[in-house]
C-alpha cells in the first residue's frame, strides 16, 4: 500500500462533497458529471449554460492545481489504445442507460439514501474490480 | 446570471478535488480497483470524504421547500432497481476497470493537454449517443 495517499484524498473528497452541496443548494441539481456531460447536447438554453459553466470550471480546477503541482498529473504513457476506446464506449453506453456514475450514484445518491444509487454504486464497484482483476491477474496484460 | 457563476465555482471546487486527491490520476483509479495487487485504498477515501460532508449538507438542503436559485430541486422520482439502471451500471463498471476514468476526471484531464483523456471523451460521447438511440427505439 505503499501509494496510499490518505490526507490528499480526504480533503479532495471533501471539496468534491462541498461542490455537490453549493450545486444541490444553490441550484437544486445534481453534480452528477456523466448527466452534465450528457446534457450538453440533450437540452437546450439555460438549461444547458450551467452544464457548460460547471464543465468550464471542472478542467479549470485541474488546470489550477497543474499550475501549482506540475509533478502531481503525471499523464498515462502507453495505455493500450483498444481499452481505451472500447472502455470509453462502456462508460459513456453505461452511465446514460443506469442514469449515472461515479459523482451522480456514488456521491450525490447515496448521500440522498437513494436505493438506485446504492445498487448502482454497488454494481460498478464489483463489474470495476472484477474487470481489473480479469485483465491484470488473468489476462495478464501489464497495464 | 447567479446559476451560471455558481455552476462555475462549483466545478472549480470539484475540478480541484479531482486533482488533489490524485482521482485525475487513472492509474491511481486502476490501483484502488487492482485490490489483489498492490492495493492503493485512496479512492474509498475520497468517497469518505465526500460523503461525509454530502450527507449531511444534503439532509439539511432538503429541509427546505426549494433551492436558493431555482424553483424546484431537479431529482429523479424514479425509485425501481430495473434492468437499465443495473445494466448500465454493469457496463460503466467494465468500462471504469478497462480505462481507469470515469466520467469526471476524463472530462477534467482535457485542460491537462491529456491525449488520452481527449480520445477517452469522444468514446464517451459516443456512448451516450448509442444509449440514446436505444432509447428512442422504446
Amino acid at each position: 500500500m505503499q501509494n496510499f495517499t490518505p490526507v490528499t484524498a480526504l480533503i479532495g473528497g471533501a471539496l468534491i462533497g462541498l461542490s455537490a452541496f453549493l450545486l444541490f443548494w444553490f441550484n437544486g441539481r445534481i453534480a452528477g458529471i456523466s448527466s452534465i456531460m450528457s446534457g450538453l447536447y440533450t437540452t437546450q438554453g439555460s438549461n444547458r449554460h450551467w452544464r457548460m459553466a460547471f464543465l468550464a470550471g471542472l478542467m479549470l480546477g485541474a488546470f489550477i492545481w497543474q499550475g501549482f503541482h506540475p509533478e502531481a498529473v503525471a499523464v498515462r504513457q502507453n495505455y493500450p489504445l483498444p481499452l481505451i476506446l472500447i472502455g470509453g464506449f462502456l462508460v459513456g453506453f453505461g452511465t446514460r442507460l443506469g442514469s449515472g456514475c461515479t459523482s451522480g450514484h456514488g456521491i450525490c445518491g447515496i448521500a440522498l439514501f437513494s436505493p438506485r444509487s446504492i445498487a448502482a454504486t454497488l454494481t460498478f464497484m464489483a463489474c470495476g474490480l472484477l474487470t481489473v482483476y480479469l485483465i491484470r491477474h488473468i489476462f495478464l496484460i501489464a497495464v | 446570471m447567479m446559476k451560471l457563476i455558481l455552476a462555475l465555482i462549483a466545478g472549480t471546487v470539484f475540478g480541484l478535488g479531482l486533482a488533489i486527491s490524485q482521482m485525475i490520476n487513472p492509474d491511481k483509479v486502476l490501483g484502488f480497483l487492482d485490490v489483489s495487487g498492490n492495493w492503493d485504498p485512496s479512492l474509498a477515501l475520497v468517497m469518505t470524504g465526500a460523503l461525509a460532508v454530502a450527507t449531511p449538507c444534503f439532509r439539511w438542503v432538503r429541509r427546505h421547500d426549494k433551492p436558493v436559485l431555482d424553483d424546484r430541486f431537479h431529482i429523479t422520482v424514479k425509485t425501481a432497481l430495473d434492468k437499465p439502471l443495473l445494466t448500465g451500471a454493469a457496463l460503466f463498471g467494465i468500462g471504469w476497470g478497462m480505462t481507469g476514468f470515469c466520467p469526471g476526471p476524463a472530462f477534467a484531464s482535457i485542460a491537462l493537454g491529456n491525449q488520452e483523456a481527449v480520445i477517452m471523451v469522444i468514446c464517451i460521447y459516443l456512448g451516450f449517443w448509442a444509449a440514446g438511440l436505444l432509447n428512442k427505439d422504446k
